[in-house]
């Protein structure tokens, strides 16, 4: 069936995307130069990393508040590290970066797994734990590009074939999750999970354990996002990404990724974080008045969700067709 | 001894016409009592005291405060400082109305208390120094983009957020002024929310709606430094001049990288030096701090008091180049 291989939803958030762009264009041209485009991804690359965790997470039936305060800690102590070695090489300190974010993101999964406590309140915990932490490490101080090396905040800058080494790493990543959830045992046992926990564990699988893997893999990509997000803006101090975690949730939700879990898709949680950074480079230059930005942003989240909430209905079960249909 | 120390400090205020030389002989202590030992900014405003104790000659200054920022110690300190019996006490202060019994208790024995940095409450300090005033920072911002542009030019003003009560007041001051400043034409105000990456956005967003652009006013210290890392990034070094409020060690990077002109901030020496210019003021040349009152303070000139008991000391003190490298590891 031709009609599969081009999923709806994702037809119709590129669809609205590319319309976007039309009506952004015809206010300011330069903004779909190709160049400005490509600014635009690099931009928005963070957010497709951390919504490709978060899929995992929500898929499972549970989400994570706590990643922007993980991409927070693992910058500020990757920081603090190069401040102190600066002569760390970069691919250490990433994976530094990446396991301690990994750990964190280990925490909340022990929580949820171990002592079954609800994922929403763990997080939420965990999220404040992690700013203040961050205010003991750093004692509230700041720590400044010129205190950086140059590999710290040069590296993710780095242009290999025209695009930033940050594009590529986003690129690398959905590159890793595409194949990862439609072709490992573990990303099928995150949507049988989500999709009916009961029957997962009459299959064999470990719901608790799969839950906490997600939580895992969301925490490690805050992790690397955090170094990527220190370096971009070459200054790491508490509050950096503040509120992220819901632009991370609405990402996602906007791609179509049911909050009950089981649904959604690889190529939905890109486009939907893809759509939110247009929206937000859009909005500086379109010369709209400050005070209609956040509403326009609230709106564009609303009518997306009101369109996968008609479209969505009974495509859940897509997914266990597809799986009848190959076994 | 005390006693007698009390008896002619009360001289002292009583008849200015003798008391200078009559105290003369003896060392004045001035106390700086700051909100928490080893903070950068502090150990510069000690600088600036002993610079005014120098100056004056037979000043003593006692730097002192708690360990951490907390009212209870800075009221341990005082208690000291009162039984120690100092001539003045000038605090910085954690907290408006917690200090306020025992600054009370030191005026009641006659030690001169003046606020500065950080304030009391009237009841509890006899004038409040402030760094500066809104419309003077108003003045600063735009003087610092008109600076380096003398042949006029587009600016935008980067803000935090819509509703900040700080920078609304010094965008409006700064519009008051605008007339001496003729060419210079404020294109846009955006706001960054205080969040590195919304302002990073939003100051790419400017260049790009604005060609032209010559210079980013960003009166917030997360902003200028997300303003200057967009406009490195943008190759914008040398067209767009990003200036505003900033710290120097935060700042440094841009300076550096030339993304960055010039910026302004108060300068914690000049602090110290007048909170302690004015405390020898009231404590032994008589001079009485009520609204109207012009204090002289050495080389920062006078300080006029408003209603309140409270005055600004000076323009933002500005940092570029020349002057960041002693400044970055201050504050």
């Amino acid at each position: 069936m031709p009609f599969k291989l081009i999923p709806m939803r994702e037809t119709i958030l590129a669809g609205a995307i590319v319309v976007l762009l039309a009506l952004i264009a015809s206010r300011f041209p330069g903004f779909v130069a190709p160049s400005n485009l490509a600014n635009v991804f690099n931009d928005t690359a963070p957010l497709i990393i951390l919504a490709l965790g978060q899929m995992v997470v929500i898929l499972t039936r549970c989400i994570d508040l706590s990643v922007a305060a993980n991409l927070a800690l693992s910058g500020m102590a990757v920081a603090m590290l190069n401040v102190a070695m600066p002569g760390l090489p970069i691919p250490i300190i990433i994976a530094i970066a990446v396991m301690l974010g990994a750990a964190m993101g280990a925490i909340n999964g022990i929580l949820v797994w171990k002592l079954s406590i609800p994922p929403i309140v763990v997080t939420l915990g965990t999220m404040t734990i992690f700013r203040g932490i961050i205010f003991l490490i750093s004692d509230g101080k700041w720590v400044n590009s010129h205190e950086m090396s140059a590999a710290f905040t040069g590296f993710s800058r780095t242009e290999i074939l025209g695009l930033p080494v940050l594009s590529w790493i986003a690129i690398a990543t959905i590159a890793v999750f595409g194949v990862m959830m439609s072709r490992t045992p573990l990303g099928r046992s995150v949507f049988a999970v989500g999709g009916n926990p009961h029957a997962a564990v009459y299959t064999g699988i470990n719901v608790g354990k799969t839950q906490f893997l997600a939580f895992v893999i969301s925490g490690a990509l805050a992790g690397l996002t955090g170094y990527l997000w220190v370096a971009r803006y070459a200054v790491a101090y508490v509050d950096i990404a503040g509120g992220f975690e819901l632009e991370v949730v609405a990402a996602c939700v906007i791609g179509g990724i049911s909050i009950a879990g089981g649904v959604g898709s690889v190529g939905g949680a890109v486009l939907g974080a893809i759509f939110l950074g247009v929206v937000k480079n859009a909005l500086p230059v379109v010369n709209i008045s400050p005070f209609w930005q956040l509403a326009i942003s609230g709106s564009a989240i609303l009518i997306a969700v009101a369109f996968n909430a008609k479209g969505g209905g009974k495509k859940g079960r897509i997914i266990l067709k597809t799986a009848e249909v190959s076994s | 001894m005390s006693v007698f120390k009390k008896l002619i400090a009360s001289a002292a205020v009583a008849s200015a016409m003798f008391a200078g030389p009559a105290m003369a002989q003896d060392n004045v202590r001035i106390a700086l009592v700051v909100k928490a030992l080893g903070i950068g900014f502090f150990e510069a405003a000690a600088e600036g005291a002993e610079e005014a104790a120098a100056e004056l000659g037979n000043v003593e200054i006692i730097y002192t405060g708690p360990t951490d920022t907390t009212a209870e110690g800075q009221i341990e300190v005082i208690n000291s400082l009162i039984a120690q019996n100092v001539d003045a006490i000038a605090v910085s202060s954690n907290d408006t109305d917690a200090l306020v019994p025992a600054l009370q208790r030191a005026m009641q024995r006659g030690i001169t208390v003046i606020s500065w940095d950080s304030g009391v409450a009237p009841e509890g300090r006899q004038l409040h120094l402030n760094p500066s005033s809104n419309s003077l920072i108003g003045n600063m911002i735009i003087k610092l983009a008109a600076d380096h542009l003398p042949d006029g030019g587009q600016v935008a003003l980067l803000s935090a957020t819509t509703t900040s009560t700080n920078q609304n007041i010094w965008m409006e001051e700064m519009n008051k002024v605008m007339g001496n400043y003729p060419g210079i034409e404020v294109v846009a105000t955006v706001y960054g929310d205080d969040l590195a990456d919304k302002s990073y956005r939003e100051a790419t967003g400017l260049m790009q709606s604005y060609p032209d652009l010559d210079a980013i006013i960003a009166p917030t210290s997360v902003g200028i430094v997300a303003a200057a890392q967009a406009v490195v990034d943008a190759g914008k070094v040398g067209q767009v001049n990003v200036t505003g409020l900033g710290l120097p060690s935060e700042m440094a990077g841009a300076i550096e990288s030339g993304a960055s002109q010039s910026f302004a901030i108060w300068n914690p020496i000049d602090l110290g030096y007048s909170a302690t210019m004015l405390a020898y003021e009231l404590s032994q040349n008589g001079v009485e701090a009520a609204p109207g009152a012009e204090i002289p303070m050495g080389r920062m000139g006078v300080l006029t008091l408003d209603d309140n008991n409270e005055g600004a000391m000076a323009d933002p003190f500005v940092y570029d180049a020349s002057n960041i490298e002693q400044f970055k590891s201050i504050f």
